[in-house]
């Protein structure tokens, strides 16, 4: 169970999209999380690695900063095995680089500016989303 | 002044993700298990998201350039073809099962939680193995 938090994930949502739109109003980028990871990893790296690079490094320390300045700290319970865990990252990696997006890319950058591809990603990974959630919780019963 | 930049829009994507329980697994399997225990939080994620991002977009795609680039980088691609469609199902089998998404995932690795750098290692692998098949087919 977890509870429903309306208000916190809105405003949560709103410092993801203020973010989004730094990137895109200083570098002219778009917040891909997948895209940004990727083209730091072999076999063909991103000439302009440097903004990326620090990109990440923000997502990386964004917890810290939170536990120190804040004093809050996350919530992150854990809902499969570690066999699971690597075959999800994998299937995740593979999708996101044929897809060329993923929640952010697609959900969030691509949907604001109505981008018909990442209108058809965001509602097929959805639907295949919760069809893989009914058949991992209802059918074989985490 | 681009690194600062990033770095700082890096730290509030990351702020976002975590306080909006975007990177707690069981908050996004719950958002989609709406036959068991539903918990519809993270669709007020990305409303918030949308929110601020659609009329921001709109109004910072009106000026010529960015602030500190030369021009946009947007994708001109309009084509929905099979690679997008089935990476965008097989992202989501990955989603389900584990309920880390890229940009959710990175955050939680920095909480020091060793699910998360589990899940972070195997898509690392996935998305290398993926670009180099990829750049021999392509």
């Amino acid at each position: 169970m977890t509870s429903f938090t309306p208000i916190q994930s809105l405003l949560g949502g709103m410092l993801i999209g203020t973010a989004v739109i730094i990137l895109m109003a200083f570098l002219g980028r778009i917040a891909g999380s997948s895209g940004i990871i990727g083209s730091l990893l072999p076999p063909k790296l991103a000439n302009d690695k440097s903004w990326r690079i620090a990109f990440l490094i923000g997502l990386l320390i964004a917890a810290f900063l939170l536990d120190t300045v804040a004093d809050y700290s996350a919530v992150i319970q854990n809902i499969t095995t570690e066999p699971m865990l690597i075959i999800g990252g994998l299937l995740v990696g593979i999708g996101v680089t044929l897809s060329s997006g993923c929640t952010s890319g697609h959900g969030i950058c691509g949907l604001a500016r109505l981008s018909p591809r990442s209108i058809a990603a965001t509602l097929t990974f959805m639907a295949s989303t919760a069809v893989t959630v009914f058949i991992a919780k209802h059918l074989i019963g985490q | 002044m681009i690194i600062i930049i990033s770095l700082l829009a890096g730290v509030i994507f990351g702020f976002g993700i975590l306080t909006s329980g975007m990177a707690n697994p069981a908050k996004v399997q719950n958002f989609f298990d709406v036959a068991g225990t539903w918990d519809p939080s993270l669709a007020f994620v990305m409303g918030g998201a949308l929110l601020i991002t659609t009329p921001g977009y709109y109004l910072i795609l009106k000026m010529n350039k960015p602030l500190l680039a030369e021009k946009f980088n947007l994708s001109t691609n309009k084509k929905i073809d099979s690679t997008l469609i089935i990476g965008s199902i097989i992202f989501g089998i990955g989603w389900g099962i584990t309920g880390y998404c890229p940009g959710a995932v990175l955050p939680a690795v920095g909480t020091g939680n060793h699910s998360a750098l589990l899940f972070c290692v195997a898509m690392a692998t996935g998305m290398m193995a993926a670009r180099l098949i990829r750049s021999r087919t392509l």
